[in-house]
């Protein structure tokens, strides 16, 4: 006996004609396979039959996947870009969910649990309730050294990463430091090189946390995984050892010390300021009153 | 004395085609072994059968191991085998766009079997790097720029350098001075001499070129259709070539 379609399908509660989440059960069903083999082998790249979304390839296609199959009904989501809540990436993905998905949306950090996020990772640290979907473009660490894939793959077997710091060393050699600022390669719980997606390398160190990392490439059709407290490690030179640099300054508008900054040019004389890239996170610290240089108390 | 290389009953075959067949031999440590023959003789297919590049239909390929002695590196797993070929073996390629990264400067082509093996200190990289640029008569101005602003012959020592850095025992040299001019491999030769001889290295050279045997082989095989016709000490073989086929060989150099 076959089963009946309805126990088949979830019913969308805001849109009937999707399936919730816009996927069908066993696209979904096979990609949380994929999440599971690639939590169980952290910073392993685990193959998956990626699907055509309703959206160009590098628009995030990989984490939209990766979204719609941990999302449930219950779930508060949350998604960024470059740590915006309110650009044109963001925003798109974010009614995608709202109209396939009918889950309720937010721009707290600490209200989301299951948050798609490109190039960055949030300031606020994250719990064990949350899970952080990232976009990657190319997940492939080595992949500009050694164009060949069957040989990347037998390099990941056998664990031969000495490829990855030459070209660290091509950085020195040719900048006096190590000149990779985003993307910067790491080692997981010491034994896969993973690509950590084009997040400033200001937010590696992050990357040992409570919150489940999940790692979505649509058009390389790759899933991987990071497990909670999971061991990140940056790879350096012994003299050289890894920065994780920041503009040195405090954003202009909530006066955080701590937190990555974008540079915003302000007019054509050379006026710049700096402002905090998570914007929810700047946006509540100016709430609870802290001002920076260029900050105004109603700009709240 | 355990032979650092012992070949046995190697033999390789595509289809019906016969690669190489029953090549047995040993190489003691510091010598040179020179293997010449026609195109299509099946120099290159042993040459890749015993560098692990290519697997052999029948044979054995012991390589005396610095931990456990004599090993098959035919039947040893890949990962050791792959070990082993970055650290104690080195394989030269005719073209040195084969064994070079081409994207990559000179000095991180160099470092990078010191980093595939571990080395994690830059400046420690780095001085290793220029050492070796002297080494084989590359200015040390040019570590930082990439072999594709080489010439051929430059291209060729660093392949060279590259492939010397971490003190390998056995190097597998495939007509590592075709494609050159002749001054520029005169001076090739007398480098790899001056190498071979000083680091005391022990070697397999495949070539067409009797000159390059003649100046750096200390024995000599002689193939044909896949088979070793004539093998023997180098003068010996070249001075007074016995089988028919080498004997056409030697009357075939052109004298100038």
């Amino acid at each position: 006996m076959t089963e009946p379609l309805e126990t088949h399908h979830k019913v969308n509660p805001r849109n009937a004609e999707y399936n919730f989440a816009y996927l069908d059960e066993d696209t979904k069903r096979m990609i949380r396979r994929a999440i599971l083999k690639g939590l169980a082998i952290p910073g392993y790249q685990v193959p998956f039959a990626s699907r055509e979304m309703p959206m160009p390839y590098g628009w995030g296609t990989g984490g939209v996947q990766v979204s719609a199959a941990v999302l449930t009904p219950d779930d508060t989501m949350k998604v960024i870009d470059q740590g915006a809540d309110d650009t044109t990436n963001a925003v798109s993905i974010r009614r995608f969910f709202e109209k396939t998905a009918g889950v309720a949306v937010t721009e707290a950090t600490a209200e989301a649990s299951v948050i798609q996020t490109r190039h960055r990772i949030p300031e606020t640290p994250l719990t064990e309730d949350q899970i952080l979907v990232y976009q990657v473009p190319i997940p492939e660490p080595l992949r500009f050294l050694e164009p060949r894939e069957s040989e990347t793959r037998k390099m990941h077997e056998l664990e031969e990463y000495g490829l990855m710091h030459v070209k660290l060393y091509e950085d020195i050699a040719r900048h006096g430091r190590i000149a990779t600022s985003y993307a910067y390669p790491v080692k997981v719980e010491g034994r896969y090189i993973m690509d950590p997606s084009p997040i400033p390398k200001f937010d590696n160190p992050k990357m040992e946390m409570a919150a489940i990392q999940l790692f979505g490439a649509g058009r390389e059709q790759r899933i991987y995984a990071v497990p909670p407290y999971s061991q990140v490690v940056s790879l350096d030179f012994d003299d050289h050892p890894f920065d994780p640099s920041k503009a040195d300054h405090p954003c202009d508008l909530c006066g955080a010390e701590h937190s990555y900054l974008d540079e915003v040019i302000v007019d054509d004389a050379g006026g710049r300021m700096f402002v905090c890239s998570d914007t929810d996170f700047c946006a509540a610290r100016r709430a609870q009153g802290h001002v920076g240089r260029l900050g105004t108390e109603d700009a709240a | 004395m355990t032979p650092l290389l012992s070949v046995k009953n190697i033999a390789k075959t595509y289809g019906r085609q016969i690669g190489c067949a029953d090549v047995s031999f040993d190489l003691f440590p510091g010598e040179v072994m020179g293997i010449v023959g026609e195109s299509g003789s099946g120099k290159s297919t042993l040459l890749n059968c015993l560098a692990g590049h290519l697997a052999p239909d029948r044979g054995e390929v012991l390589f005396d191991t610095r931990a456990e002695g004599l090993r098959d590196t035919v039947t040893m797993s890949e990962p050791a085998r792959r070990m082993l070929a970055r650290t104690d073996w080195a394989f030269v390629h005719q073209n040195p766009r084969d064994g070079l990264r081409m994207g990559v400067s000179a000095g991180g082509n160099v470092g990078e079997r010191l980093m595939a093996v571990g080395a994690r200190h830059y400046g420690e990289i780095r001085e290793t790097a220029l050492d070796w640029l002297d080494q084989v008569e590359i200015d040390g101005a040019r570590v930082d720029d990439r072999p594709s602003t080489f010439s051929g012959g430059m291209q060729q020592r660093l392949q060279i350098a590259r492939n010397l850095v971490t003190g390998p025992r056995l190097v597998f040299m495939d007509e590592p001075t075709g494609g050159l001019d002749v001054s520029v491999q005169a001076r090739l030769l007398d480098l790899l001499r001056g190498l071979v001889r000083r680091l005391g290295l022990s070697a397999i050279i495949v070539t067409h070129d009797l000159a390059v045997v003649r100046l750096l082989a200390d024995r000599l095989m002689v193939m044909k259709s896949g088979h070793v016709v004539e093998s023997g000490l180098t003068d010996q073989v070249l001075d007074d070539p016995q089988h028919a086929y080498t004997q056409l060989l030697v009357s075939s150099v052109l004298q100038v």
